[in-house]
């Protein structure tokens, strides 16, 4: 309940910044926006000169994209670590966070809140719809709930990798720049992983678990057998890997004895 | 800017370099992450072959050179100005920037050279060796080919600075520019033709990213590397990358004019 209170106070708080900076709030949500066409354009690029991918046709990697949008909007809302390092290490915001009741991880993650990122969870929805349509599926008894539990998921997994990598400054004063380019990576689990070798395959799996976050769960819905059962795996994988990010944090901060500025 | 002897200038180049150095360890996860995006892009391009021959002009082995070469010389060219200039001016200490006697944006410039430098010899030529153990990259043998290529490289790093100096200093005139950094990061990576080969898009697009700068950033250089573009066409890629360089800089001189007329620190 006391948490719960936070999050209102903390979304007051943003919109009261936000209405600051009014113009820039839209050019923010029509970057995001960019973003993701990007990665449609790419993918309606490459079907201009191809009929599939790995197997897969373009209805079905569209699908796959569209899903993984909605666990990133979801994701990029309410965990934002970026540029962590720089602004509570280095320059010492660490020490207030720490100095108040609740849990430093969960501050960090409501003063970062970046609600324009769900209008991407929307956009997701919309595609997948679209062309779930256009490859005649079926809306089925337990899709929504799959929808629910796997999205739930995904963004677990994000939160314990994207944890995990921040928790890495608690240990060296030098920004990190591992997160920028893990954003690149994150996006290759949206393509069937089947056309990458043996050891990307490995690696977007089980190691940096990308994979689980848009082509496996994404699977279910287009009943590609050979993925279900790593579908089935997701919410498995959730729990692992955001208990290593926690775990991971919480050793971090134990270790943390402040920037000494 | 003639207030300030030009070695000065040099300074602020070898302060960056060394600056750069001392958190050279983040740089070794940096070559691991590119090589891994040119492996990422090398297998779907792979994949899209199939038993295609030719695709916009490129070959297979001509498009994996080129995903290697674009995103390498990325590694390059990459840096973080636009941010730099807009923390300045969001946190008021352009103001002191501004009364020092040297010219702000020459400064910045400077420092993005001095991370150039950095980059090219600790991510990008260590990242080049890695993926040519690594995948099938077809090099020129053609010592006139590198030295073109080293020059088109060059001026690839002052057209996306400038465009990275015009964003930052937009910082003065929307207040907070995340928002259009980003955007702007999200453009030159899709039209420079670092994601697709512009080649490949529809016609009507490739004809407008004609009239951009971005295809200079990384379309063209990868283009002459590759071989695709040959002979008096070398020529004219250069003078497109030269014709963009003079062109921006109208932008940029008149924008930092604006900008010190306009200047109001917000807190601090």
């Amino acid at each position: 309940m006391y948490y719960l209170g936070l999050i209102v106070e903390y979304l007051k708080n943003y919109m009261k910044t936000r209405l600051t900076y009014r113009a820039d709030f839209w050019v923010e949500v029509i970057s995001d926006l960019l973003f993701q066409a990007t990665n449609l354009i790419f993918i309606f690029v490459i079907f201009m000169h191809t009929n599939s991918l790995g197997g897969w046709s373009e209805n079905e990697v569209v699908f796959v994209y569209g899903f993984f949008m909605v666990p990133f909007g979801i994701f990029s809302c309410f965990i934002n670590l970026w540029g962590f390092s720089e602004r509570y290490i280095v320059k010492g915001e660490m020490d207030r966070i720490m100095t108040r009741p609740a849990h430093n991880l969960f501050q960090i993650f409501l003063e970062n809140v970046d609600p324009p990122a769900l209008i991407g969870s929307i956009i997701g929805i919309v595609i997948m719809a679209v062309s779930g349509s256009n490859l005649g599926l079926a809306v089925e008894w337990w899709t929504i709930p799959a929808l629910i539990i796997l999205t739930i998921s995904a963004v677990a997994i994000y939160t314990g990798i994207y944890t995990t990598l921040t928790s890495l400054s608690f240990y060296s004063d030098a920004p990190t720049g591992i997160l920028p380019l893990m954003y690149n990576i994150q996006s290759y689990g949206r393509y069937p992983v089947t056309i990458y070798n043996r050891a990307i395959q490995v690696l977007l799996t089980w190691i940096m678990p990308f994979a689980f976050v848009g082509i496996y769960p994404a699977s279910l819905f287009l009943q590609r057998e050979e993925m279900q059962r790593m579908a089935y795996l997701t919410p498995v994988m959730g729990i692992i890997f955001l208990a290593i990010g926690i775990t991971a944090w919480n050793y971090g901060v134990k270790k943390y004895r402040g920037a000494g500025s | 800017m003639s207030r300030l002897k030009s070695s000065a200038y040099l300074d602020f180049i070898r302060i960056r370099f060394l600056t750069m150095l001392a958190y050279r360890v983040n740089y070794y996860s940096g070559i691991l992450i590119y090589t891994l995006n040119i492996g990422v892009y090398y297998f779907t391009w792979k994949a899209i072959y199939g038993s295609e021959g030719e695709l916009g002009g490129f070959n297979a082995i001509q498009m994996t050179t080129y995903i290697a070469v674009s995103w390498m010389a990325r590694a390059f060219y990459f840096n973080n100005l636009d941010r730099e200039i807009s923390t300045d001016i969001r946190d008021g200490s352009i103001a002191i920037q501004f009364i020092r006697p040297y010219n702000y944006m020459l400064v910045k410039m400077m420092q993005g050279l001095g991370e150039g430098m950095f980059r090219f010899l600790l991510l990008m030529i260590p990242g080049m060796a890695v993926a040519l153990l690594l995948y099938p990259i077809e090099l020129p043998t053609a010592w006139s080919s590198w030295v073109g290529f080293l020059v088109m490289l060059f001026f690839s790093f002052l057209i996306n600075s400038q465009i990275n100096v015009i964003t930052g200093i937009m910082a003065f005139f929307v207040e907070n520019n995340e928002g259009m950094m980003r955007m702007k990061r999200v453009i030159v990576d899709l039209f420079s033709g670092l994601v697709v080969p512009i080649s490949l898009f529809p016609g009507w697009l490739a004809t407008v990213l004609e009239y951009l700068p971005f295809q200079a950033i990384t379309y063209l250089p990868g283009s002459v590397f590759t071989g695709r573009v040959t002979g008096v066409g070398i020529w004219n890629v250069l003078g497109i990358q030269i014709v963009w360089f003079a062109l921006l800089l109208i932008p940029m001189i008149w924008l930092y004019g604006l900008a010190r007329r306009r200047l109001f620190v917000q807190g601090g």
